[in-house]
């Protein structure tokens, strides 16, 4: 008989360190069960960042590295030049990819490296305890701005999906959710792109999960997942901002 | 070995990687040390390598960390305000056995200071500027032919202790030109090579091994401690051991012996001549290793030896490590000049029968 669900042999059988309800789980699947339908796991290379997920390595049943907090995206650079046929990506947080690591970001998409990028937006620090991201939203409270961000302050939250969709070596750029099952399947057909994108050496190709921190947003997982879907969207508009014709 | 070539000190550094089998070069522009990332941008693509002008220092060490994790033969440079910004790259390509070859084409400083030659990085490239229990194996060319030489082994040296290797040279060898026989070049791997040689190295596992994974982070004290101590500390062991190089020149019978390195020992030997026209006998202990310090080339300093002078480039810097080495058996002076200010060989000769008198 044809099982109707099988678990990924992208991921590893353990239980992980994340906390209950975190998205990291949903997104880290997703990355691994489109590697092993496109019979990419035993050539993928994987760049972890400095954040929630520097260990994905843990799960993901692919050769993986522990980049240096915000350089993913150059480090991954160099291994695409080394490996010119194996799908490599990073798989980046908030802080590490839209604070410290904007420049590799931006650079990494401006050379059009043929690389993937995996962007878990959680709009907070989620390793260090819950400090305010450059992706927090305006109000939203964090340890480092206990009464909410202002723009006095802070300024405003970036969106980075919208800043490289103005790269033209961005080529695959789109914004998904993680907040219900219709988005979870979407965010699967972006990694697919993505991943095809990069096999058919169109360019850099960027996927942004809007994803949940129960723990430090102070919300039970479901609340977290509702708090996304009012809060993050209006903000972060979920779309597809750039997909080259090749992949449609 | 090729015939003799006059080249410039940063395009034969250049070359000379590319013939040790390097592939992989990721470089921003500072001066002194320019003609390499230019060199390799037109040179490396011909022998099926690759090129990326980075966007920063920061970003080059840590490309420079991607392709050695990856299995690629890799080379980085620059000069010392860059150095400083790649030294948290270093500290995670020493935790994590990623093997590279690192040029400082050094300047003056503190802060941007200036573009002039210098030895000011002696505590940045011996004591690391990065964080955490580790150590770059340190080589000290005093002349292009040397620099060559040294480059194309630093890639075996990288290799076998994996971990990065710096060529600490200065403004003047990147900038001069002299004749120069580079070592015959030799092939770099192929992905398929680098699979069987290099079993740790990231290839994707194409199902035939067990996923790898390089890890920098280590949460759990004990793993951590377990890895400085069996892993790192008998690695730097070894090192310590095997690697540490000097040259020794007069030293048996001098009364003086200098202690130098890089160009700054050239200097030395004119100021040897000039003193030995008096009727002094300088000895010269040149440095070619700085990390590990060549300790041992400090026992053949006899009972004729009344002075021992430290001479460089910098506020005083490598005389901390002379000193450890005499460990108080003689007087131990400095002849230094800095801010990209250079020695000449008149005013050694001077300060040193100066020394002479006072002690
Ligand atoms: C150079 C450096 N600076 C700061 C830190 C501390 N640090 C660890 S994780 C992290 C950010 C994590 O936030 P994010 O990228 O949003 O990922 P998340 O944990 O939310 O998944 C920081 C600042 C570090 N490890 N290294
Ligand atoms: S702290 Fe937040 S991001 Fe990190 S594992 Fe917990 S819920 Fe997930």
């Amino acid at each position: 008989m044809k099982p109707v669900f099988e678990v990924t042999k992208g991921m590893r059988e353990m239980t992980s360190h994340y906390c209950p309800g975190c998205t990291h789980g949903i997104s880290h699947r997703l990355v691994m069960e489109v590697l092993d339908e496109r019979g990419q796991l035993g050539d993928a290379i994987g760049v972890s960042p400095v954040g929630c997920s520097i260990t994905a390595h843990q799960y993901m049943n692919v050769d993986m590295i522990e980049a240096s907090h915000g350089r993913a995206p150059a480090t991954a650079s160099a291994i695409k030049r080394v490996h010119p046929n194996a799908p490599v990506f990073t798989y980046q947080g908030d802080g590490d990819l839209a604070s410290i690591g904007m420049g590799e970001l931006i650079h990494a998409a401006g050379r059009g490296e043929k690389i993937c990028t995996f962007f878990v937006n959680n709009a907070i620090y989620g390793m260090t305890g819950g400090q305010m991201a450059p992706t927090t939203l305006l109000g939203q409270k964090a340890t480092t701005c206990v009464d909410g961000r202002t723009i006095e302050q802070a300024g405003s939250p970036m969106r980075i999906c919208e800043l490289l969709e103005t790269i033209p070596g961005a080529v695959y750029v789109e914004r998904v959710s993680l907040h219900n099952p219709a988005g979870v399947r979407t965010a699967k057909k972006a990694i697919h792109r993505a991943f095809e994108v990069q096999e058919k050496g169109l360019g850099y190709a960027f996927v942004e999960f809007l994803s949940t921190c129960p723990t430090n947003w102070g919300m039970t997982p479901v609340k977290a997942l509702d708090w996304l879907k009012e809060n993050m969207i209006p903000y972060y508009p979920v779309k597809q901002f750039k997909c080259p014709e090749e992949v449609k | 070995m090729a015939e003799k070539k006059l080249m410039k000190g940063n395009e034969a550094f250049a070359q000379a990687a590319i013939n040790a089998g390097c592939r992989f070069y990721f470089g921003y522009p500072i001066t002194p040390q320019n003609e390499v990332p230019e060199y390799m941008s037109r040179e490396l693509k011909k022998v099926g390598g690759s090129f990326i002008q980075a966007e920063s220092e920061l970003a080059s060490i840590n490309m420079a960390y991607g392709a050695a994790a990856a299995g690629g033969r890799v080379m980085i440079s620059s000069s010392s305000p860059g150095i400083a910004l790649m030294q948290e790259g270093f500290s995670a390509a020493a935790v994590t056995q990623a093997p590279m070859v690192a040029i400082n084409v050094m300047r003056s400083g503190p802060g941007i200071g200036g573009i002039q030659p210098a030895q000011a990085d002696y505590f940045q490239v011996t004591r690391g500027g990065g964080n955490g229990d580790y150590h770059i194996i340190v080589y000290a060319p005093k002349s292009i032919q040397e620099a060559c030489e040294m480059i194309y082994k630093a890639f075996e040296v990288a290799d076998e202790y994996r971990n990065p290797v710096m060529i600490c040279a200065d403004g003047m060898l990147g900038q001069m030109m002299e004749p120069v026989a580079i070592p015959d070049p030799i092939p770099a791997m192929t992905e398929e090579e680098i699979f069987e040689a290099k079993p740790w190295a990231l290839t994707g596992h194409k199902n035939k091994r067990e996923r790898n994974a390089i890890k920098s982070v280590f949460l759990q004290q004990e793993v951590l401690e377990d890895f400085n101590l069996n892993v790192l500390a008998p690695k730097y062991e070894k090192a310590m051991r095997e690697l540490p190089e000097a040259e020794l020149i007069d030293v048996e019978g001098a009364e003086v012996v200098f202690v130098a390195y890089g160009t700054t020992s050239r200097v030395v030997a004119e100021a040897m001549d000039l003193l030995a026209d008096e009727g002094i006998k300088c000895g010269l202990i040149r440095l070619k290793t700085l990390w590990p310090f060549p300790e041992y080339a400090f026992d053949a300093i006899g009972e004729s030896t009344k002075n021992v002078i430290a001479v460089e480039l910098s506020m005083g810097q490598m005389i901390q490590d002379v000193k450890l080495a005499i460990n108080g058996k003689l007087p131990v002076d400095l002849i230094n000049k800095v801010g990209g200010v250079l020695l000449d060989p008149e005013e050694i000769a001077e300060r040193t029968k100066k020394i002479m008198e006072v002690r």
